[in-house]
């Protein structure tokens, strides 16, 4: 039986060893999209890759081929992808997440790579410069908009020097975003305080460490310290200090406001860059993209109770006002 | 599947033959079910990465990644024989320690090799045919070494003896051997061959990452399985060489399912095909009495060797 096995197995291999048809069409555009894993805000950047794809004219089905695949969370899986989609030689190849970039752009053969949802795209040696990528690799980043959040917390506070920045240093993302913020700040008139806190137990300690230090205090997207907001904002309740966070959800947690973003409008904007690159710009010249589309999130009644009122025009630009 | 697709299967088959190889020999040579792998596979990359960046000879920092994976195995190994924990919940401590060293050692969750000098860098040069070809080629000459290496160690003294404390560790002792160094050194070299695959996987994939591990211990048993099912495997080299075998059909299999929308297979389809394969190659004959015993021993059945203790 084992040398019949054997035979099998190669037939089924020869047989799937068919040619790549080509497309039919030369109107025919081909995006090839992988992904690591499937979750809510990878996916919401994927529908909005494709929205705007059909918003440019792009439409699946009639001049439009749109291949994809998801690595169910396992790198080896996205480097075969990779390696599939390159044998299908799409248009583009577009990249969600670090992992599926870096094996796509490892794999890409001059095919264009346009990613989303990459944090730190230089760290990543997905391209050269943020301005100049250099290769042809570009795509949108999900940094968050630090300079947005500072002219937030300026607009509120037009007075404030000194902001307190909450996080857990062993929490990578957060050291990435610290690290940001103290070079940012500075352009804006600010002064950066940090008080860390390794287990969500250390934060109420780690908040009361920056009362009469900072005129406000800044939580980025730092897990330790969200999953004990509340403690935070009784800190600035008790010592009328406002809290500003990095994302809208912590607002009806207590937060005064944060300027999010979605994953969807990311993606429409990535969408919106594989458009021009199908149109025959070309991505070696084009500039990685951070966010630009956000939304205002603000809380009057508890901006009251940390002893500041928030100016009206500020609250009447807010996308959700938390009653 | 396009010709990129299927030498892209090929060049990740001979990668995960380094763990297949791995994983037969504290599988099958010493009966020690060992899911250390899932964190000496990263640590492999995350060493090489790490040096790479920091300006090291892409060999040297390759070397040093098999040396980390081999202490990584060395720990699990004295876990159990030294201080008598349970080998299966030995080797997942060491796995989940080997988590925080990861990050520790890379300092962030992924270090980008893009752009760096690899050991792939020579073939990768202007002029040289295409790196479809060239990689799958420099990876069939590391495991035809590694095997040529493992089949004369498995016939020298000290690997006569690591086999004899895998088939029976009392009789062994009686015979003379030192079956807790065994244990060790076969350890060690199962997990220096995984972190070689982890190495070679962050350098032609463009980095390491904390995440890379996941499930490779999967991947490892059913390529060894897969393997046992296709070919004969009366001889140590045999085995060795079907274990590589099948982890490249293992590959081959998720390529085909990535290429397989005519006959509606999936990506997510894959571990249901990896169940499958592994349920299939058990009810073959051959393979389904040392997997019954490796079962009964994983889920604490009994010894796992008959039973047969002496009796005066």
């Amino acid at each position: 039986m084992r040398p019949l096995s054997v035979i099998a197995a190669a037939c089924a291999l020869a047989l799937g060893l068919a040619p790549v048809s080509q497309a039919g069409a030369a109107d025919v555009k081909h995006v090839a999209v992988t992904q690591i894993v499937e979750h809510p805000a990878l996916d919401a950047a994927r529908e909005g890759v494709r929205e705007a794809l059909a918003e440019a004219g792009w439409k699946v089905g009639e001049n439009l081929t749109w291949t994809f695949e998801s690595a169910q969370g396992s790198v080896g899986t996205a480097a075969q992808i990779a390696k599939k989609f390159v044998g299908l030689q799409p248009d583009v190849i577009v990249a969600i997440a670090t992992p599926s970039a870096q094996t796509a752009v490892a794999s890409a053969n001059g095919i264009p790579v346009i990613f989303s949802a990459v944090t730190d795209p230089v760290g990543a040696r997905l391209v050269r410069s943020l301005e100049n990528p250099g290769v042809p690799v570009t795509g949108s980043s999900d940094m968050l908009p630090l300079p947005l959040h500072l002219a937030m917390i300026r607009r509120a506070l037009p007075q404030s020097k000194t902001v307190g920045v909450l996080y857990n240093a062993g929490e990578a993302n957060s050291v990435a975003l610290v690290e940001t913020l103290k070079t940012v700040a500075p352009a804006q008139g600010f002064t950066i305080v940090e008080s860390t806190a390794p287990r969500s137990s250390d934060v109420l300690g780690a908040a009361r460490n920056l009362v009469g230090k900072v005129d406000a205090i800044y939580v980025p997207t730092d897990n330790t310290v969200i999953s004990a907001l509340e403690a935070v904002v009784k800190v600035g309740i008790d010592n009328k200090l406002p809290v500003f966070a990095g994302d809208t959800a912590s607002v009806a947690r207590g937060a005064v406001a944060a300027t999010g973003f979605d994953y969807h409008d990311l993606g429409l904007q990535t969408g919106r860059m594989v458009a021009r690159v199908l149109a025959g710009a070309d991505p070696r010249t084009m500039p990685v993209e951070t966010i630009q589309k956000t939304d205002l999130y603000v809380n009057p009644a508890m901006a009251e109770r940390m002893g500041l009122t928030l100016p009206p025009d500020m609250i009447a630009d807010a996308a959700k006002i938390i009653e | 599947m396009s010709l990129i697709a299927f030498l892209g299967a090929v060049e990740s088959g001979l990668i995960f033959g380094l763990v297949a190889l791995g994983v037969f020999l504290s599988f099958r040579i010493l009966d020690f079910p060992d899911l250390t792998v899932d964190g000496s596979f990263p640590l492999g990359g995350a060493v090489s990465a790490t040096l790479i960046v920091s300006g090291w000879d892409p060999f040297l920092a390759t070397a040093i990644a098999i040396v980390a994976g081999a202490m990584a195995g060395a720990v699990t190994a004295l876990l159990n024989v030294k201080l008598r924990i349970l080998h299966l919940l030995a080797s997942i401590l060491t796995m989940i320690a080997l988590y925080s060293v990861n990050l520790r050692i890379m300092g962030r969750p992924n270090v980008a090799l893009l752009m760096e000098p690899t050991v792939f860098s020579l073939v990768e040069a202007p002029g040289m045919p295409s790196r479809s070809w060239m990689i799958p080629a420099v990876l069939l000459v590391v495991i035809v070494l590694a095997l040529i290496a493992f089949n004369l160690f498995m016939a020298s003294r000290a690997g006569l003896a690591m086999r004899a404390t895998g088939a029976n560790a009392r009789m062994a002792g009686a015979q003379g051997v030192s079956t807790a160094g065994a244990i060790v050194l076969g350890m060690a070299m199962s997990n220096g061959l995984v972190a070689l695959a982890g190495a070679l996987f962050a350098q032609s994939q463009g980095g390491a990452d904390v995440t890379m591990g996941v499930g490779v211990i999967v991947v490892g048993l059913a390529s060894v399985i897969g393997g046992e099912a296709v070919m004969p495997t009366r001889t140590v080299l045999l085995a060795s060489i079907a274990c590589v075998i099948g982890a490249i059909m293992y590959r081959l299999a998720v390529a085909l399912a990535l290429n397989a929308d005519s006959i509606g297979l999936q990506a997510q389809d894959l571990n249901l095909i990896t169940a499958v394969l592994v349920a299939v190659a058990m009810v073959l004959p051959g393979s389904r009495a040392s997997l019954r015993r490796n079962f009964r021993r994983v889920l604490g059945l009994g010894d796992g060797n008959g039973g047969g203790g002496a009796r005066p």
